[in-house]
């Protein structure tokens, strides 16, 4: 094996390969041959480091510099300079939003966004070429197979999952040792392991950033699933919208089958495991389990009622144990490194970490992985680093669609499964986005609804028109025709809804509408009682002014698309209401504050 | 409108995506669960999934026209009818929406002229609209054909698609 003195990582995610991080790659390997360094540095293309805003990011090792928001023409100053003379790049040196701090001395554990951290379903994704087996059998890879197949019984391997307090990540936080016991003791002749990577929640990119990053990590969990609950076929379901993620597990799974890590007879123990990959085609509902697994047989993504549970009756008619994405990226460390360890990270009854993916108006957006028990505010203020552009905090959705916007009273809520359900959300599959005050809690609300209508099924009556009226109701209120009623009509539907839905997704579907109702009511009664919204968002209910700061450049007149601005030059200009199509170009434009909303 | 090359290539051109349709199938049939995979290989040679290649998988498949017309209505991903050259999908997940993605899908629709899910007259552009493309750190984002820009601002909109309208072949 070649010993090369420095490697330089490039992140290969799909956040910095949006932002050109393919190009570096390239560049990166262009010069250093330019220079003469190909025998003593080498670039390796990683998963996720989960700093995405700071994409795309390099990291240097052995000295670990953080590069951030790396452009192609940097890439030569890095080489000639760093990489040849040994002498780092300040200026592109990531510098904290929050504290304006730049350090380049500092290791990249104790970056502020980095610090809170303590990272098992990442521990891989940023670190090593998901593309090479090699480099994740060097980070213990496959060893936890090995131990389960060769030392352990199929009992015992059930048993440390079990005590080790492991809980479904996909949200719903059913103990994941309960699943694969009752998976166990089904009696066929023919039993399947499922993933499910079909990470349809808008704002959550976890599972996509641990196939990119580690795939071999849910290939060896999904092998050792397959050992103690007797399957030997095993499905990945993942979302097509993933192409990179896709990839890298088709390579990951044909480098395992070469490595007889996967197939027949592995380990020489007799055990037989074959993986297959299935694409889902776009429906959010395919994340419930039923709804699933019809689409991987090639029907409709309908869900239907339970029992028979699918430990007992699942995919193609036969018992199937299906887990999500994070939750196997635990299971070989707990294999590993056994239940005691394990749980005693987290709360007492939320064990292990919990990745999150921080998006919206916050500095650091990316991906973050902290034990559970951490608090909301530690997350978004010490990890995140707060709101951007000194804007004021407002509210933080946890669990996607399913889930619900809690205020700043409750920022020092611990996460766990228990405390985000008492505190009204609820965990879901690990999508957190911040709103600031300029976000209308309403119109989040029918973001939401808008989003349910579109992606419900339509079997079950509740869903498919109790939804439909909500929305209506709600683009009403937004509309600035909100009537006398409509809050209690809301809560009376959402109630309904709730109770006679036939899936999650239904059951679910009014807890954004609950929340907002429970923490932002005002919100609401702002928008029906007085046609305001309070947060200015709402088009029908604002008007845009021109105030005394105004100097008479004649910038917006000349921007307004609808001739709305009229005055005198260097003269106090004036918006007819009447004109005004609300479509903010002449704030933008201005270049003294002058206009405001109201 | 003048049919570029006559009509003989065209029907050469369909013959050879049916043929390929045809071993997609065959690659397939035997598989468990085979019609996803086939309707999606289907919307790759196709750009669509329409009447004729819905029957052409029925048949070959050995299903009935209305299981494969259920499957092919119900997701998302595949579409009856042809889309424009280019594929223009606006993210209106949660962390673009709430920075403001919804003011680019307006812009957007303004500057071609179309509403959301349509396709311009010269079959150059579709607008959609699009749930999490998953690189919430640059939100607001869009994607045409597979290319992503991402902190996208509504004045940014008009350069872009220049950029595609006055090129014929294709954009890098």
């Amino acid at each position: 094996m070649d010993i090369y003195r420095a490697h330089v990582l490039v992140c290969g995610g799909t956040g910095c390969s949006s932002s050109g991080s393919a190009t570096l790659i390239e560049l990166f390997e262009q010069k250093i041959e330019e220079y003469g360094l190909s025998k003593e540095v080498k670039v390796i293309r990683t998963g996720c480091f989960g700093l995405c805003e700071a994409g795309p990011v390099v990291i240097v090792y052995p000295d670990g510099t953080f590069y951030s928001r790396v452009k192609p023409e940097n890439v030569e100053e890095i080489v000639s300079e760093h990489l040849l003379k040994g002498r780092k790049v300040e200026h592109l040196v990531y510098t904290d939003h929050a504290t304006k701090e730049q350090n380049s001395e500092k290791a990249l554990e104790d970056i502020n966004f980095y610090k809170h951290q303590h990272r098992i379903a990442l521990r891989n994704c940023g670190v090593i070429d998901p593309e090479n087996i090699d480099e994740y059998l060097a980070m213990d890879g496959y060893r936890a197979l090995e131990k389960a197949l060769t030392t352990m019984t199929r009992e015992q391997v059930i048993d440390e999952v079990l005590k080790s307090g492991l809980r479904g990540r996909g949200g719903a936080g059913f103990p994941t040792g309960m699943k694969w016991k009752f998976a166990y003791n089904s009696v066929n002749d023919q039993k399947y392991v499922a993933c499910n990577a079909d990470e349809g929640d808008p704002g959550a990119f976890m599972d996509r950033s641990i196939l990119e990053g580690d795939p071999h990590a849910v290939i060896e969990a999904m092998a050792i699933a397959g050992y103690a609950i007797g399957a030997s076929e095993g499905y990945i379901y993942v979302r097509a919208e993933y192409p990179i993620a896709v990839k890298r597990l088709r390579v990951a799974i044909k480098q395992a089958e070469e490595y007889g890590l996967l197939g027949d007879n592995i380990f020489e123990t007799g055990f037989n495991f074959h993986l297959f990959i299935r694409l889902g085609a776009g429906a959010f509902v395919c994340g419930e389990e039923t709804a699933l697994m019809h689409s991987i047989e090639g029907k409709r993504g309908e869900p239907t009622t339970r029992p028979p549970f699918p430990a007992v009756k699942g995919l193609f008619e036969k018992p199937t144990m299906l887990n999500n994405v994070e939750t196997y990226a635990n299971v070989a460390q707990i294999i590993l490194h056994g239940a005691d360890w394990y749980n005693a990270i987290g709360t007492e009854k939320s064990k292990g970490t919990k990745v999150f993916a921080l998006g919206g108006k916050i500095n650091n957006t990316g991906l973050v992985e902290v034990p559970m028990g951490t608090t909301l505010r530690t997350v978004i203020y010490d990890v995140g680093g707060g709101c951007p552009n000194g804007k004021k905090f407002k509210a933080v959705q946890t669990g996607g669609p399913s889930g619900g916007c809690l205020p700043e009273s409750l920022l020092d809520t611990p996460v766990d499964y228990e405390n985000l359900i008492a505190a009204g959300s609820m965990m879901g599959s690990g999508g957190m986005i911040v709103m600031d005050e300029d976000n209308c809690m309403v119109d989040i609300a029918r973001f939401y609804m808008d989003f349910i209508v579109d992606e419900s099924c339509g079997k079950c009556t509740p869903c498919r028109v109790g939804t439909k009226r909500m929305l209506e109701i709600l683009q009403r209120i937004v509309d600035g025709k909100g009537e006398e009623g409509d809050i209690e009509k809301l809560e009376d539907l959402a109630k309904t809804i709730k109770n006679t839905a036939l899936c999650g997704l239904g059951q679910t579907a009014a807890n954004p509408v609950l929340s907002t109702l429970r923490f932002f009511r005002d919100e609401y009664e702002a928008h029906i009682k007085e046609k305001r919204c309070p947060a200015h968002h709402c088009k029908n209910l604002l008007q845009y002014k021109i105030t005394d700061k105004c100097k008479g450049c004649t910038a917006c007149a000349r921007v307004c698309p609808a001739g709305a601005i009229t005055g005198e030059i260097k003269q106090q200009h004036s918006i007819d209401p009447k004109k005004c199509l609300k479509c903010g170009a002449c704030m933008e434009k201005c270049r003294f504050g002058a206009i405001i909303k109201e | 409108m003048k049919i570029k090359g006559g009509i003989d290539t065209i029907m050469d051109d369909e013959r050879t995506k049916f043929a390929e349709l045809e071993k997609l199938i065959a690659e397939h049939k035997d598989q468990k669960g085979a019609l996803m995979p086939v309707l999606q290989g289907a919307q790759g040679i196709f750009g669509c999934v329409s009447e004729d290649v819905q029957k052409a998988i029925a048949e070959g498949l050995g299903v009935t026209l209305a299981e494969v017309y259920g499957v092919a209505t119900f997701y998302a991903q595949f579409s009856l009818h042809p889309k424009g050259k280019y594929l223009i999908s606006v993210c209106l997940g949660t962390a673009c929406y709430v920075k403001g993605s919804q003011s680019i899908l307006d812009k957007l629709s303004q500057v071609l002229d179309i509403p959301v899910g349509g396709t311009t007259p010269d079959g150059k552009f579709t607008l959609e609209a699009t749930r999490c493309l998953g690189a919430c750190g640059l939100a607001p984002v869009m994607m045409i054909n597979g290319q992503v820009y991402g902190r996208l601002t509504p004045d940014a909109i008009p350069g872009i698609i220049d950029k595609y309208r006055n090129d014929d072949g294709e954009v890098a």
